[in-house]
């Protein structure tokens, strides 16, 4: 239910924004070269991304994100659940046939808040008025006939009459009937998440700043984000070492290509994340085990990349390096590697994604330290928040190392795609 | 003898079904040094297998190459290439990429610095010896391709359809450069195109090919490459002589074309 109006409103949001970007920048677009053609629709370099668009996107995340875990970052909030007092009354009947009613008064309260139940009076008749406490989003069970005598039982809420497995609607939330007679209490919870489903955003910023300060299970924050980019770096580093000369290899020499083709060609489709098991069994649960899975994620990688590089080398290159006098080894140095260099660097790219995503899921397996483990730990304990805020980082980070990546793709081989 | 000999060169190359094309039967060909050949035929008459094996970067099934006394065995210095597009090195400055040449033969930094700079400036480059080869037309890139070649002091330059890729203008201009640069460095030339009139203004002596099998058909001396030296491409056009061997040897390709088609078709 919650899912289908966050849905609508996600989808509402998106039109809607569509619409009112659309009507406030009528006649302010920029007249460039794009501006001027008729024809937008299919022509692909006609269509950039709307900056505006990008802004909007993320802060209606955050926005629903807010709006449906109660934070203080969205002005509206869906409806939460149910919180404070709340009374019913309920008619007890014993076994000599008489009928007396008596109160309940509950208070509703958030996880970990200290509450006294309500006060109220012990009432008249045989039937006593009762108190207590639940925790929001909770059911509680309630033996209201507890203190009204023996055989008692309740016959009705709220005036309504009420048999075993029936229910009555209170301020607040539904009362039912169990068969064997106690009174079950479920609050209202509204359309809001739990914030053991999903933490508000402040809840996953306190996260942050307190594993941030204290670390998270005795070792730093950035200990732990720093171990699974030494991991990454490390298995990429020692699969590019390994893996472009071999490319190169391929490249260059029959027998190599033909040697290495099945083993390469074999293992380029394995998922890395299916080797973690044998890795396990070979190399143990510590930093080598790990390492060597991120370096099998990597070699294919860069070893097709180099390979590919080589051989799209253009045969006029070579031939006038021949003609210019150049000899094997001077053409490798001076006309094939830094060919192959655009192709390795996307090569490259591919390569850190995949070890990245590779080493979170080897330390969601085994680890002591690293981004993976931290979200796989909180999960054990049920803290959300901090899975959340791992995701968060884990996300980051990601996106910050392609960003490097194609920073300094554009510096060391910037005739990329301008040949 | 001196000077580049072509002597009795047959190429065939096996088809991998069985079969075999006949590339080159019987070439022979002298050329003196500081001759300017062009070389002209209907696609497949094996102008570039020709070219490619005077090169050394295929070696012919019967027949040799002598240069200079020398028998040609594979790609050297004293043959410099000049190719049609794409066979420059992005990764290089356009003066790096004139420097290629000395710089592997192990030449002094400033040595092959003030040469390149000399070609750089012949060749009008002289304002884009920084620049990198992705930022430059496809005109300059020629020329870049030229001064790299000569950077080089080749004996022989080959050049397979240098200004193809170009356009009419520029063409024309590119061919003017070619003409200068072959007065004042008296290089050997041989160059490969499409273009009949191409072939008739920058020819000293002009190669007539026939296809299948590849061959010699006709040779020409011509005076326009000489004229065209110190007079205007466009005056060397308006000589009476030019129109009527234009005409002469259009047709004799057209001939040789419509025998292909004919062939194809019966066969």
């Amino acid at each position: 239910m919650t899912g289908i109006i966050l849905l609508a409103i996600y989808v509402a949001l998106f039109v809607g924004s569509m619409l009112a970007v659309g009507f406030a920048m009528r006649g302010r677009q920029p007249r460039d070269f794009t501006a001027l053609k008729t024809v937008t629709f299919g022509d692909e370099s006609a269509v950039r991304p709307n900056r505006v668009a990008s802004i909007i996107s993320v802060v209606v995340i955050f926005l629903l994100w807010a709006a449906f875990t109660g934070s203080s970052l969205s002005p509206l909030h869906v409806p939460g659940p149910f919180l404070g007092e709340t009374r019913f009354a309920y008619t007890a009947a014993n076994e000599a046939g008489e009928t007396d009613e008596a109160e309940v008064a509950l208070v509703v309260h958030e996880q970990g808040a200290a509450v006294e139940p309500p006060e109220i009076g012990e009432g008249d008749g045989f039937a006593l008025n009762d108190s207590g406490q639940i925790v929001a989003y909770r059911t509680e069970l309630l033996r209201v006939t507890g203190n009204d005598g023996e055989g008692a039982r309740v016959v009705a809420v709220n005036g309504q009459p009420i048999e075993a497995g029936g229910t009555v609607a209170i301020e607040g939330g539904i009362v039912g009937l169990t068969p064997r007679g106690s009174l079950t209490v479920t609050p209202d919870r509204g359309l809001q998440m739990e914030p053991i489903w999903l933490p508000s955003p402040e809840r996953v910023w306190d996260a942050l700043t307190t594993i941030a300060t204290e670390g998270y299970q005795n070792v730093p924050l950035l200990e732990h984000l720093g171990f699974s980019l030494f991991r990454v770096l490390v298995g990429f580093l020692l699969g590019a070492i390994v893996g472009i000369p071999l490319g190169y290899a391929m490249g260059l020499s029959g027998w190599f290509r033909g040697w290495f083709d099945p083993i390469v060609e074999f293992m380029r489709p394995v998922p890395p994340l299916a080797l973690i098991p044998l890795v396990i069994i070979w190399f143990g649960i510590w930093e080598s085990g790990k390492i060597v899975l991120l370096f099998l994620a990597a070699l294919w990688i860069m070893a097709i990349a180099a390979r590919s590089g080589v051989s799209g080398v253009a045969i006029a290159k070579v031939h006038a390096a021949y003609s210019l006098g150049a000899s094997k080894w001077q053409i490798l140095r001076h006309v094939i590697i830094p060919n192959s260099l655009p192709e390795i660097f996307t090569g490259a790219r591919v390569a850190m994604g995949v070890c990245w995503g590779t080493v979170v899921a080897a330390e969601l397996v085994a680890a002591q330290k690293g981004a993976g483990m931290m979200i796989i730990a909180a999960s054990k304990f049920q803290r959300t928040d901090i899975v959340i805020m791992g995701i968060i980082l884990i996300g980051l980070i990601g996106f910050g190392i392609d960003i490097l990546m194609r920073k300094a793709e554009t510096w060391l081989v910037p005739w990329k795609g301008r040949a | 003898m001196s000077g580049l000999s072509i002597e009795g060169v047959s190429m065939r190359f096996d088809l991998p079904g069985g079969g075999h094309v006949q590339a080159l039967k019987d070439v022979s060909l002298d050329l003196a040094d500081g001759e300017l050949l062009s070389v002209l035929g209907p696609s497949g008459c094996g102008k570039t297998t020709l070219l490619n094996i005077v090169a050394g970067f295929l070696a012919p099934t019967d027949g040799r190459i002598v240069l200079h006394g020398n028998r040609v065995s594979g790609p050297s210095a004293e043959r410099g290439m000049v190719f049609q597009q794409g066979a420059l090195f992005e990764w290089m400055s356009v003066r790096d990429n004139v420097e290629f040449g000395p710089r592997m033969k192990g030449m002094p930094a400033k040595e092959r610095r003030s040469g390149a700079d000399h070609l750089l400036d012949i060749t009008g480059l002289g304002a884009f010896k920084e620049k990198a080869i992705y930022e430059l037309s496809g005109g300059m890139q020629q020329r870049v391709a030229l001064a790299r070649c000569l950077a080089n002091d080749p004996d022989v330059i080959l050049m397979d359809e240098p200004l193809g890729a170009l356009d009419a203008l520029t063409r024309e201009k590119m061919q003017g450069l070619v003409l200068k640069l072959w007065k004042e460095t008296g290089k050997t030339i041989i160059l490969i195109t499409h273009s009949v009139e191409e072939a008739l203004l920058l020819g000293e002596r002009l190669l007539v090919m026939a296809p299948r099998p590849g061959r010699i058909h006709r040779e020409y001396r011509l005076p326009f490459a000489e004229a065209g030296v110190n007079e205007d491409l466009r005056q060397v056009k308006k000589m009476p002589d030019f129109a009527t061997r234009r005409e002469e040897i259009l047709s004799m390709i057209w001939e040789m074309e419509e025998e292909i088609m004919g062939r194809t078709e019966t066969a």
